[in-house]
């Protein structure tokens, strides 16, 4: 039993916690609430573990519950960080109907995260950095005011320099993107390598959203001639042709030269694939290219040469004069002398596929790319609050996300051993009152014969590839005009559980989503809106895994009906 | 929940090792953690741990810790729980150590084991944390403090009792406040003391044009009494002390800071007229308020840098005049001034030139470092640094843009102590205590004003 300050506090929270009486009158049970909350004895330690138990009541009533939120207020106020984040915390939970009141609260834990990221002690930092991070995840603007604070400062350890380049990264916008660029791009000369080459991926992070200023400066860094340096920007440079093609021009002027100043595998991947898939903009890209073949006998790193196949192959295509000398030296070498056998294949499969014809090459070499605006099935531009709340205050924040999945993983393995034995009344999981079902489905909108079922998470994985298999099964257009909020209509699609898979930034043109919903009957709905950047309508198609007319024809009156409603509020 | 508490030496010897719950392996627990803490790679974060693989009893447990002056306070949880409130607890651990034996330090800690084991069976059990309030423990702690060597305070203070010497010295000697609160049970004399420390640490950026990027202070009052506990205290501010941006008080330009946040046990009645904190301090250490001021600094910046850099690539020669200029008033000084400045690779040999005889400048991984123990208000120092570069990289095509600085010149940083000084102002204007001691001398109370760098960095 956690010592709470005194005796009384105890008697107090083991009635309001657990006897059935008091919950059921929500005037008693605010009062013992309240008593328990002002006990004067309790010490920090005392809140931090009350929080916690309260953390299991559920309340019955909206009114009851904001009862409750006014009555822990003054927690938000403390003077330690624990008891606030657990207040924190609380108040997210409690209030996961009301994403203002969740806004609300993250507005005010501001100053005192803020104050513990600028904390002496290095681990309290740390931890708040990483809580940073999870409310930008939600949240992107919410710190932008406050860059400043981010900045590093020369004397910090490495991790916690690496966290604040990463919240830089999370929090840019229009406001402080100068600021913020300028800031990073002195991080990049740092001494430490390690470092420097965090700062220039954050570059190329920030560059999916500003790419102008992020190449050019990308491109500065090159005339540095360092070795650290010009390979990271390379590998940059890949990504970001990929993501973002529109600077493609601009990376072409920038590449020749910096072939000198590459000795790692990862950097010269970068480049040589760089140069074959857009050989034909760089003019010294053949040249570059032999240099490589001439040198492939000393070179050390299998993927380096299968890269250099696939990149000289592809150059081939487009510019077949300057390259077909070195391609048959390249193969030659590939099948007669190379010792490492996946390079052998490569290059006898290659040698195999010339042989059939070069229209056989360019079809299976230069297919259809897959659509780069499907990437940002990847990675869900922006979290629901609701989805993190119940990590708030733990450990899952700080270790991050996926790195948690595995260690739980480890442990729910391990935990099959024999089970600690329960210590005190208060250890039982769970709501202590069970939930109540009937409120759940009377917010159920009226939608005829369709019912679609709450909280059905898809993985974007999944949802991809069910796209992918499906056919359209109905298309429409709704007339739209004006500025757009991606947040109200996620929100609003949220109230009919249609669940939001991905979305575009607000602003980008064409702007798209991909959602999902399933009815009772286990029938998904995939959805996609487009809206095209001339057109002032939105195109609708909607992909069933069960031909159904009837709940279809429902579930697209539905998706109307909350459309037609944003419109409405907008104008 | 926490399952295990132990305190390494920097060299990784456990110090202290208490298991609570008996869930989990051993003592050789201590031994994974710092082999785990060394072999971390660099970009991984060293302040939560998790254990997997390995023996099978050790799997899944969180390691978590702090150092604090070259210990490592560690604890282990196989739950999930909340990090700021473990963070919060070993730091107060620390300054529960600090206030029972003295300071905290390896030499300390071993001297007083037994101590350090009965506080901690008061403070955690089960893993639960009981109290940690100086004022109930020390009805349960009964070992006292085993000091290496009689304080110099004991006698300075005697002479004061016997007369000797009325007037005591205005300071007191840096090392007073580091003694054992309860050291002397039986010698009440000793106890009448209070330390109230205004702290501030300031990080400032600049930019290379001589702007100001960011200022941010981060404030603290610091109590630590010797006094008996339930003593009254008033701590008066500065009047003209506001709190955010809007709030106008008297007539001068004001000392205001962003926000601000006092210890639960403070009385704030006061505050809003007189700017009075009233507070019943414990016996020992406490943070009776912090508080935060960003981008808007009442007075001029501490120090200003005037570089300027001479690069001439074909030769690899480079020459760094630096002018530093210092701010304060002329009455105050500056303490320990360092300046930073990181250098390009392979900078072998330096000359320098320096304006008065007691700096020291000196190249040292890879940076130059500029020693100014003691730097005047008012006044201004110079050096001049030339290094050669050997073998700097880069075609001659180049060569003629000596004017931009090479690759890895900068950014430069300084550190430093400002005693008696604040940077935003706030002064403690007095500190009264209501409470009458029986029979022998009033208490000394001191208070200290002190700001030092936490990062001042100024790009070239």
């Amino acid at each position: 039993m956690p010592y709470l300050g005194s005796e009384d506090v105890v008697k107090e929270l083991k009635k309001a916690l657990c006897n059935p009486h008091i919950q059921a009158d929500r005037l008693r049970y605010r009062n013992v609430i309240q008593r328990v909350i002002r006990m004067s004895k309790l010490d920090q330690w005392g809140q931090a573990e009350v929080l916690n138990f309260l953390l299991r009541y559920q309340p019955r009533s909206e009114e009851e519950l904001f009862d409750i939120l006014n009555l822990l207020d003054s927690f938000l106020k403390s003077s330690s960080p624990g008891v606030v984040m657990g207040a924190t915390k609380l108040f997210l939970i409690l209030a996961k109907k009301f994403p203002h009141v969740q806004t609300d609260v993250l507005v005010r834990v501001k100053g005192p995260l803020l104050a513990a990221c600028s904390s002496e002690s290095r681990e309290l930092c740390f931890v708040a950095l990483c809580h940073v991070r999870q409310i930008l995840h939600s949240l992107p603007g919410h710190f932008s005011s406050h860059y400043k604070k981010f900045f590093c400062s020369y004397s910090e350890p490495h991790y916690i320099k690496l966290q604040k380049v990463e919240v830089l990264c999370e929090l840019v916008n229009d406001e402080n993107v100068q600021q913020v660029l300028e800031e990073l791009r002195g991080y990049c000369t740092d001494v430490s390598a390690d470092f420097a080459q965090a700062a220039i991926f954050a570059i190329g992070g920030i560059a999916r959203t500003y790419t102008d200023q992020c190449v050019q400066i990308l491109t500065e860094l090159l005339g540095l001639r360092q070795e650290h340096i010009t390979t990271v920007v390379v590998q940059t440079f890949r990504d970001l042709v990929w993501l973002c093609p529109q600077c493609t021009e601009a990376v072409c002027q920038a590449l020749p030269g910096c072939e000198e100043n590459i000795q790692d595998s990862e950097g010269k991947q970068a480049l040589i694939w760089l140069l074959g898939v857009h050989g034909e903009r760089i003019p010294n890209a053949p040249y570059v290219l032999e240099d490589f073949v001439e040198n492939v006998k000393s070179e050390t790193f299998p993927a380096v040469k299968m890269e250099l196949l696939t990149a000289l192959l592809r150059l081939f295509l487009s510019r077949p004069a300057e390259c077909q000398d070195m391609l048959g030296r390249l193969l030659y070498y590939c099948i007669e002398e190379e010792k490492d056998m996946a390079v052998r294949d490569r290059g006898l499969f290659y040698y195999r596929l010339l042989l059939v014809g070069i229209d056989e090459v360019k079809r299976i070499l230069c297919s259809p790319k897959s659509d780069p605006t499907l990437g940002l099935l990847e990675d869900p531009a922006e979290r629901p609050v609701n989805s993190w709340a119940s990590d708030f205050n733990t450990l899952v924040p700080v270790y991050g996300k996926a790195h948690w999945a595995t260690i739980s993983k480890c442990q729910g393995a391990e935990r099959c051993g024999p089970e600690l034995p329960k210590t005190s009344s208060f250890a039982a999981s769970g709501p202590l009152i069970p939930e109540d079902n009937k409120e759940r489905e009377q917010e159920l909108p009226d939608s005829g014969a369709l019912m679609l079922v709450p909280n059905r998470q898809l993985t974007a994985d999944y949802f991809e590839k069910t796209w992918l298999s499906l056919k359209v099964a109905h298309q429409q257009v709704l007339p739209w005009r004006g500025e757009f909020h991606p947040d109200t209509l996620q929100m609003a699609l949220q109230v009919v559980n249609i669940q939001t898979i991905a979305m575009s930034r607000a602003g980008t043109r064409p702007w798209k989503a991909y959602l999902s919903a399933q009815d009772d009957t286990g029938c998904l709905f995939l959805t996609e809106l487009l809206l095209e950047p001339e057109n002032s309508e939105m195109q609708i198609s909607v992909k069933q895994n069960e031909a159904r007319t009837e709940t279809l024809n429902s579930f697209i009156s539905v998706l109307e009906t909350v459309i037609g409603t944003i419109e409405e509020i907008k104008s | 929940m926490i399952s295990q508490f132990f305190i390494l030496s920097s060299k990784g010897d456990p110090l202290i090792y208490k298991d609570f719950r008996g869930d989990s392996g051993g003592r050789d627990v201590a031994e994974l953690f710092y082999r785990k803490l060394m072999g971390l790679p660099g970009d991984e974060s060293p302040v939560v741990m998790v254990t997997t693989g390995g023996r099978r009893h050790h799997d899944g447990r969180h390691f978590i810790h702090i150092r604090h002056s070259s210990l490592y306070l560690v604890v282990t949880t196989s739950e999930n729980v909340s990090p700021f409130s473990l963070l919060e607890l070993l730091s107060r651990l620390a300054t529960l150590l600090g206030d029972y034996c003295g300071s905290l330090g390896e030499g300390t800690i071993s001297r007083n084991v037994a101590l350090v084991y009965e506080l901690l069976d008061e403070v955690l059990d089960y893993g639960y944390v009981q109290t940690t309030s100086t004022e109930m423990l020390r009805n349960f702690i009964q070992t006292e403090a085993v000091v290496s060597k009689p304080f110099s305070l004991f006698d300075l203070s005697s002479v004061g009792l016997f007369g000797a010497e009325t007037q005591q010295s205005k300071v007191a000697p840096s090392s007073a406040a580091s003694r054992p609160v309860l050291s002397s049970r039986s010698d009440q004399s000793q106890k009448n003391e209070v330390f109230l420390d205004v702290v501030e640490r300031l990080s400032v950026l600049i930019a290379s044009n001589g702007s100001l990027l960011k200022v941010d202070v981060q404030g603290e009052i610091r109590l630590k009494s010797f006094l008996p506990s339930g003593s009254e205290m008033r701590i008066g501010l500065t009047e003209e002390f506001c709190v955010g941006k809007s709030e106008l008080r008297g007539y001068g330009p004001g000392i205001r800071v962003d926000e601000v946040s006092f210890h639960s046990s403070v009385n704030l009645d006061e505050f809003e007229s007189h700017r009075i904190l009233r507070l019943q301090p414990p016996q020992g250490e406490l943070t009776v308020m912090r508080y935060q001021l960003s981008d808007d600094l009442p007075s001029l910046l501490p120090f200003r840098l005037f570089p300027s850099v001479q690069w001439d690539r074909g030769s690899g020669r480079l020459q760094v005049y630096l002018k530093l200029r210092c701010d304060l008033p002329s009455k105050s000084q500056a303490l320990n001034v360092r300046l930073h400045l990181p250098l390009p690779r392979g900078v072998v040999s330096l000359s320098q030139e320096l304006s008065s005889p007691e700096q020291k400048a000196e190249l040292a991984e890879g940076a130059l470092r500029w020693d100014l123990p003691r730097v005047q208000g008012g006044s201004q120092l110079s050096g001049l640094f030339q290094m050669d570069v050997p073998g700097s990289p880069g075609p001659p095509s180049h060569g003629l843009s000596t004017s931009a600085p090479p690759l890895g010149l900068g950014p430069a940083s300084l550190s430093f102590e400002l005693p008696r000084h604040t940077c935003s102002g706030l002064q403690v204007r007095f500190l009264r205590l209501a409470f009458r001691p029986c029979g022998n001398a009033n208490p000394h109370k001191w208070v200290r004003h002190l700001s030092h760098s936490d990062a001042y960095v100024i790009r070239i």
